[in-house]
């Protein structure tokens, strides 16, 4: 038996927001009292982190701390419409919502500060820790929580916004295709390197080296959170799962974990991860949704690792241990391929 | 792992001086996570819960003769059992809520079912073991019928009718063809011109989303006549709108709370717990439970399809890809689910992130009788790409061509015109490939070092939409008639040529959605620091390589050698063609039509159409 | 025919009805309101619903219910000491070793249960500790991060 070493490479981008568009999403934000905000959303949050992102983004745009920010969701009696967390449109089309609703709530806080410090709102600033003053002249402010008091207890005024973000609806030419799938894309290459074993025909992915190109990292760490554990789920996919091993027929569908297969906590492949940011013009902060994109590059840069390693074309997945045997003996044996890019 | 932000790159187009945006801050929910009090749908507890299991199809097609239920209803702990009368509006098809598709899916199965694993009843006991107890005594009697579960097989003239709704085994699209087309160039022409061409087929195997928290959903009735349903749904609003429609209630009675969900991978966008939870609280004014155990997770569960892919490439010796062409396979089980939704997505991503001057493509979203499929990560996406980017290797090798620098050589840039024409823009590929390349030492020439997105993208035929040839095959029933294969090269039948430049002005202009005024960002404080306009064809810039080499210089030269063709873009060596439209050189073909001009007045699409059926949270009208 | 049982959850005595044949999960849930074990898959097979009984890692959706009598169950909704987080609760959220949040309190117990006994673990040993447990979002390597920190700081717990 040897073990054969191959390297495959595969690079893809992927269309960030609902394709074609007629999706909206709503958010509302308002103070409180003491000038902290609530954001009203119906988002999902099923891990990739849009409580947390939406807070950030309100946060920024409002100009206050992150701490002084919480986000509500998913409540039908409180929430505003959105179409959902899915198609990588979480963050492009709820994000622009939440900026759009936190730019109003802001421009109430500037004319209530303004009329506080009797200056044109428009020559106010925030310092992102809590404060609002006079361009140029730091010592003349006023706490936000002041602003707030005053706009509801002396101006009657509301410190709230709301915000909505709709890529009208692209038609589909049925002759031609043309369409408006979507505004921004993000992007990824990568680089695995495997090893594939030619008596039992087991493939371990020993190195993944990666960009991942994503317009702005909004929060790094949930990024990377994304990218980690995406890059993980396109192993599994590449080498493990299947709800139909011998599709198309429907024979021995697993129905529990032992038979559906994933690598395990012992099987993490070292991942060296370069992130690219070009932020997208319509994107909030330019920041493209990570999410969905991070798996994709995986499944081919692992089939054409096996086909470096030793010849054989792997174009149906997932490529288990018997694919890999058949294609070898067609072979009459491992035809490994040299090192790529030497 | 180790994570570098390569902020060297693009640092032009950005501003990174934010206060929140950028930086590591803790997650909201971070702390109910490690403390296990985080609100997930199943952690509302309920005195006198009831729960509910299927009855659930052994077969992968047949009649219903008979169900019989009677002894199930006389079981220990059952309070009701639920099938098809007991829905208001039995049939619905999930994007109908934007109006995209026909009701083709039952809640609950009526006189056939279609995949193994249908449900025909709901049955609801005063607990888990109950309801299955009493699944197991309905006996329901079956005539088998012929199935299909190849995609391929299905589209076949003798192939069985699995959904009765769409009988060629096809989704309808612009109730014209029997699949999406796109069409960009001339293919044959293409082909005729390359000096070698490489096909292949590619196939995506079902995936389970496997999130760890199974779907569900639990419906309470809650005081004032309304119904609390918690959920693992994705789309909450996907999910008040459909139990609104199936149970035929009005909205406000329905308070849906969910957001806190454990994982979905699109898994969870098919709102069939809630009206099924919903319905049974109605019939039984008692707070309901519908949870899936993990096995209808994995073989009931709607699973990433089982997608087919045929690709041909005509391509020059010297790597440039002049021609494409795209045979795709959404296999969407017995219902349409959103496989309708994922064959145009995968048709505006074609021919992927590469700007090839012929581009055609027929998509099919097929029926057969498997559990339909839904969304995944990546949905329409995932399984195209593992063919292109497999097939890019083909074609490497079959030129003898290093694969990154086939890549790049191919790369889309700023400005090139995309196959569903609308121009590119801002894009990162090539930078993506460089940065990789670099740091693994995978040794990339020169030139492909300090190739650049910005540069070169647009030029000359590159950035126009080229005379296209289109055709007429594929309608509707066609196929059944005629067992016209499925390629767009398949048909011998006539063939039209649109015109250089031609476009549908299509709504909606590119990356630029029209906000009202009072919904406009503050563009200063929007991250952007030099706008975004597109690079101007410029000489090679002097300096470096754009991918500065850190401390681990990688080599930049002693690629390949390449021939000359390689520093131009890929097609700008194509002639562009500046006439006006030419007619159809084909004798049979039929003379041009006249050109029509597009009248910006026509609207290509209605919106918030009210029409009787259809649900009350229309957003738009898709064509189908 | 319901059987009355105690045990010490999280330090503290309940006492429940169990069915027969009831497992421990639906009895903590149910019976006794602690929701932090999870149901993933009533088969063992993904590890949500870990606790500890005596101080190792079971598996609650396996476990009789009746077995747990006159015993001691932890769940990490008893890993805190009133606002003090626990050092895995901690290195978990630092280490941003969650996402959906899920799979969560079983890693955390099948964690516990590793430091518990072995406070200073090689990688290897956190993975084979927390083989039993699935996460499908986070490719476990920042769980494992996450536990070999908090085996770092670990004081007295």
């Amino acid at each position: 038996m040897t073990i054969h070493h191959g390297r495959g490479f595969a690079c893809i981008n992927y269309p960030i927001g609902m394709n074609l568009g007629g999706d909206p999403s709503q958010a509302l934000v308002h103070a409180t009292p003491d000038g902290k905000f609530k954001v009203a959303l119906s988002s999902i949050d099923l891990g990739q982190g849009i409580k947390s992102v939406g807070r950030q983004l309100a946060a920024e745009t409002l100009g206050v701390p992150v701490e002084d920010v919480y986000v509500d969701t998913a409540d039908s009696d409180t929430g505003p419409h959105d179409m959902g967390s899915f198609a990588s449109r979480g963050t492009h089309r709820m994000g622009n919502a939440i900026i759009r609703a936190a730019t109003e709530a802001r421009r109430q806080m500037l004319e209530a500060a303004g009329e506080e410090l009797e200056v044109d709102a428009a020559d106010l600033v925030t310092d992102g820790r809590g404060n609002i003053h006079v361009k140029g002249a730091p010592s003349r402010s006023i706490t936000v929580e002041d602003t707030a008091i005053a706009a509801q207890f002396t101006q009657g005024r509301t410190l709230a916004g709301r915000g909505i973000f709709l890529v009208p609806l692209s038609e589909v030419d049925a002759d031609t295709g043309e369409m408006t799938p979507v505004s921004s894309f993000a992007h990824a290459a990568l680089i695995v390197d495997l090893t594939v074993d030619d008596e039992t025909g087991e493939v371990e992915v020993t190195a993944i080296n990666s960009a991942y190109e994503v317009g702005r990292a909004l929060n790094p760490k949930l990024v990377e959170q994304q990218l980690i554990g995406g890059a993980w789920m396109g192993v599994a996919h590449a080498l493990y799962e299947t709800t139909e091993p011998n599709y198309p027929d429907r024979a021995h569908g697993p129905e529990d974990f032992n038979h559906y297969l994933q690598p395990g906590p012992g099987d993490v492949v070292p991942h060296h991860i370069s992130v690219l940011e070009r932020p997208a013009p319509d994107a909030p902060f330019g920041g493209k949704g990570p999410g969905e994109m991070c798996a994709n590059p995986v499944l081919p840069a692992i089939a054409n690792g096996v086909f470096n390693a030793v010849g054989v074309e792997c174009d149906s997945l997932p490529i288990t241990p018997e694919k890999v045997l058949r294609g070898l003996r067609a072979n009459g044996g491992a035809r490994p391929q040299g090192t790529p890019g030497r | 792992m180790v994570v570098e932000y390569r902020k060297d790159l693009f640092a032009d187009e950005r501003a990174d001086d934010f206060d929140v945006v950028g930086k590591p801050i803790l997650r909201q929910d971070i702390l109910g996570h490690v403390t296990g009090r985080s609100p997930f749908y199943d952690d509302h507890l309920f005195d006198g819960l009831l729960h509910m299991r299927c009855v659930r199809s052994p077969h992968h097609h047949a009649r219903i003769r008979s169900v019989d239920a009677s002894g199930a209803e006389r079981m220990a702990g059952v309070v009701k059992v639920l099938s098809a009368r007991d829905v208001p509006v039995n049939v619905n098809t999930l994007l109908s809520l934007i109006n995209f598709g026909r009701d083709d899916e039952p809640l609950l199965a009526t006189d056939k079912v279609s995949y193994v694993g249908q449900p025909i009843l709901a049955i609801v006991a005063t607990s888990v073991r109950a309801a299955e107890a009493a699944v197991q005594a309905v006996r329901v009697d079956y005539e088998e019928l012929p199935f299909v579960l190849d995609v391929e097989e299905a589209l076949k003239p003798e192939a069985p009718v699995v959904n009765a709704e769409y009988p060629n085994n096809t989704f309808d699209y612009a109730d014209t063809y029997d699949h999406q087309k796109l069409r960009f160039g001339d293919v044959d022409k293409g082909f005729a011109e390359a000096d070698h061409i490489v096909e292949a087929t590619y196939q995506m195997s079902p995936i389970e989303q496997a999130p760890i928290e199974t779907c569900g959903a639990i419906a309470a009735p809650e005081t004032n006549d309304r119904i609390t349903v918690y959920t693992s749904t994705q789309g909450l609003f996907f999910s008040v709108g459909v139990t609104a429609k199936q149970l035929d209630l009005n909205s406000a009675r329905l308070h849906f709370i969910g957001g806190t969900v454990g994982g979905g991978f699109g898994g969870k966008v098919d709102s069939h717990h809630e009206p099924l939870a919903a319905l049974a609280c109605l019939a039984t004014g008692k707070p309901v439970k519908y949870m899936w155990d993990r096995a209808e997770e994995m073989q009931v569960g709607a699973p990433r399809g089982g997608e087919r892919w045929k690709i041909k490439d005509g391509v020059a010796r010297d790597g440039r890809i002049l021609a494409r062409m795209f045979t795709g396979f959404f296999d969407a089980g017995a219902f349409t689910r959103l496989s309708s939704y994922a064959v145009q997505k995968s048709t505006g991503h074609l021919p992927g992130p590469y700007s090839i001057p012929n581009v055609a493509s027929n998509v099919y979203c097929v029926y057969t009788n498997r559990t339909p499929s839904t969304a995944m990560r990546g949905f329409g996406i995932t399984a195209c790409d593992f063919a292109i980017e497999r097939h890019m290797d083909k074609v490497a090798r079959a030129v003898g061509m290093d694969p990154i620098e086939l890549r790049i050589l191919n790369a889309y840039r700023d400005g090139d015109m995309k196959a569903h024409r609308r121009a590119a823009k801002n894009c990162a590929l090539i930078e993506s490939c460089q940065v990789v390349a670099q740091k693994t030492g995978w040794a990339l020439s020169g030139e492909a070092m300090r190739a650049s997105s910005k540069i070169g993208g647009g030029e000359g035929a590159l950035g126009l939409i080229p005379e296209t040839v289109i055709d007429e095959e594929g309608r509707i029933g066609e196929r059944r008639r005629t067992g016209l294969g499925p390629e767009p090269d398949a048909g011998q039948g006539a063939r039209r040529r649109l015109p250089q430049g031609h476009s549908a002005h299509n709504s909606s202009a590119f990356g630029n959605a029209p906000q009202r005024e009072d919904m406009a960002a503050e563009q200063e404080r929007s991250g952007f620091k030099a706008p975004m306009a597109p690079t101007a064809p410029a000489p090679k810039p002097a300096e470096p390589a754009p991918v500065a080499p850190p401390a681990a210089a990688a080599p930049v030269t002693g690629g390949p050698s390449l021939p000359s063709a390689y520093t131009a873009r890929p097609a700008a060596s194509l002639p562009t063609p500046p006439e006006p439209p030419r007619p159809a050189p084909t004798a049979a073909a039929p003379p041009p039509p006249p050109p029509q001009p597009e009248d910006p007045a026509r609207p290509h699409f209605q919106r918030a159409v009210k029409r009787p059926g259809v649900s009350r949270f229309l957003s738009g009208t898709r064509r189908r | 025919m319901k059987t009355p049982i105690t045990f010490t959850l999280n330090g503290e005595e309940a006492a429940v009805f169990v069915d027969p044949g009831g497992n421990l999960l639906d009895v903590l849930r149910r019976g006794c309101g602690d929701l932090s074990p999870k149901y993933g898959c009533g088969q063992g097979g993904c590890g949500a619903c870990t606790v500890m009984i005596d101080g190792e890692a079971h598996i609650a959706c396996l476990t009789l219910a009746e077995t747990v009598a006159g015993r001691r169950v932890d769940t990490a909704g008893g890993l805190a000491d009133g606002p003090d987080l626990h050092p895995l609760q901690i290195a978990f959220m630092e280490g941003f070793a969650a996402q959906c949040g899920y799979c969560t309190p079983g890693m955390l117990m099948a964690a516990k249960a590793l430091l518990d006994r072995n406070p200073n673990p090689t990688r290897a040993e956190v993975d084979e500790a927390i083989s039993g447990n699935l996460c499908r979002c986070t490719g476990y390597e920042p769980i494992i991060d996450a536990i070999l920190e908090a085996a770092k700081h670990r004081g007295a717990a």
